[in-house]
């Protein structure tokens, strides 16, 4: 699973205090996403391209990733600009492409990339066991923090297991066809993979109870808090409050 | 006549590990051949290489004196390399054992008699007659090592590549795959950390180290 994909390097951003990120990020996403004006849509997304480059991740990952986004919005450019009303950019038959049509799907376009962007930049840059562990930090709610976890890590379990199962039907010479025999086959894949994850459940639960599990992860490590962190965090607030101005 | 042939192979994953550097290694016709080496040493990289489950960052596989670069190649080898996982787990997914061993000749496009005559005959050969309805899911480690065996021999394959068969079976069980392979006149490539077992069935041993194959023990 690549959801980690971004977490290794040794950028600023790397280097960061997990809950300095949380703390910065939670509220910069709430003020892009209801800034109304498209000034603050193109100073956050240019912020966030310049992030993009502090944080030095792999540009090739990040474009695969971009243009899924991007695809969903492209449907909202198809469809926006015809159904708000306002002054006529051009005509498609008897349909209007309206020019403030046309300024909200661009403003919604703008800040949807711009999060995107800062998510990859900011959260993306810590492995996700450190942001659970960040969020435990910053009294979040246990149970969905640990629910989080556990989804995060045995998904790449599960995933790896299906991938193992569908190599071995390869290496039997299994080519899927539209046939009863295909279907047969993933039902059994998929049926293995069910009976197969319950009883894992029930060994990882064994562990964890072996070795005195009480619904709780105890903390041992700290995270530190450098002075460039909270600089940021200044910095941040600074730039939220004057895209909400 | 090489049946399969790595040139000049390099491999590593994309987190960056490397496994290979310039690995040669060949096998003819009718060689058994063994591979020991730490964990880690890329012995099962191997396998997956030849059978088309990862690709090399570069170098040559060939077989059959073709070399072997698209999936349409490797479909085409794998009706010819049977290759048994080392953790049985990771093959058995169809519910009963004659419903797996069925699998592949079936994929090979025989019809419901060949097939029920390849299942009878092997279950007869590996002595697991009794197992034939059982659920798969429930079977102990050595009989799933033994059915695991049974689906890879279904499909007759003209080389059969063993990732570790005997880690952690009991001797019994061991006794009943080395005597069949003792006998196969199949090519055989398997890995083992098991030196008896090796010697017993083999032909040539090999260390496999830093992308270098020792001859001996």
């Amino acid at each position: 699973m690549h959801l980690d994909e971004f977490s290794e390097g040794h950028s600023f951003f790397h280097k960061m205090d997990p809950r300095v990120k949380f703390i910065v990020f939670i509220p910069l996403v709430f003020v892009i996403a209801l800034s109304k004006n498209i000034t603050a849509g193109a100073i956050s997304l240019l912020l966030a391209v310049i992030f993009i480059f502090i944080a030095k991740t792999s540009l090739k990952a990040l474009l695969k990733r971009l243009v899924v986004v991007n695809f969903f919005i492209l449907f909202l450019w198809f469809t926006l600009p015809f159904s708000i009303q306002g002054k006529a950019l051009f005509y498609l038959g008897k349909y209007i492409f309206s020019f403030e049509g046309a300024i909200y799907v661009l403003s919604i376009s703008l800040k949807a990339n711009a999060i995107f962007l800062f998510t990859i930049s900011i959260l993306g840059t810590t492995e996700v066991f450190s942001l659970a562990h960040a969020l435990l930090h910053l009294k979040f709610p246990k149970k969905l923090i640990e629910l989080f976890f556990f989804f995060y890590r045995y998904i790449s379990v599960l995933h790896k297991e299906y991938q193992r199962l569908f190599q071995a039907a390869k290496v039997r010479a299994f080519n899927p066809r539209t046939n009863l025999r295909t279907y047969r086959t993933y039902a059994y894949l998929l049926g293995m993979l069910f009976l197969r994850s319950y009883e894992r459940s029930q060994r990882v639960y064994q562990a964890l109870i072996l070795r005195g599990f009480k619904g709780e992860f105890p903390l041992i490590s700290h995270f530190q808090l450098r002075k460039q962190d909270l600089v940021f965090a200044v910095f941040m607030y600074g730039i939220g409050i004057f895209i909400l101005i | 006549m090489k049946v399969i042939k790595l040139e000049n192979i390099d491999f590593s994953y994309p987190e960056g590990i490397d496994v290979f550097k310039d690995l040669n290694f060949s096998i003819s016709k009718g060689e058994k051949i063994g591979i020991m080496g730490a964990n880690g040493s890329g012995k099962t990289t191997l396998f997956y290489l030849i059978m088309g489950l990862l690709k090399p960052n570069q170098g040559k596989i060939i077989a059959w004196d073709e070399e072997r670069t698209r999936e349409e190649h490797f479909k085409e080898l794998r009706r010819r390399v049977g290759f048994l996982f080392q953790d049985s787990d990771d093959q058995l997914f169809a519910p009963t054992v004659e419903e797996d061993i069925s699998f592949g000749p079936f994929n090979l496009g025989k019809n419901l008699k060949e097939v029920r005559n390849i299942v009878d005959d092997l279950c007869e050969r590996l002595n697991i007659a009794d197992l034939k309805k059982r659920i798969t899911f429930k079977l102990s480690w050595g009989q799933k090592r033994l059915v695991a065996l049974a689906g890879i021999l279904a499909m007759e394959p003209e080389v059969l590549i063993l990732d570790e068969p005997t880690a952690s079976i009991d001797q019994e069980v061991r006794e009943r795959i080395t005597s069949y392979l003792k006998a196969t006149d199949q090519t055989l490539l398997i890995t083992s950390h098991d030196e008896g077992f090796l010697k017993d069935i083999s032909s040539k041993i090999y260390q496999l180290k830093d992308s270098k194959f020792i001859p001996g023990v």
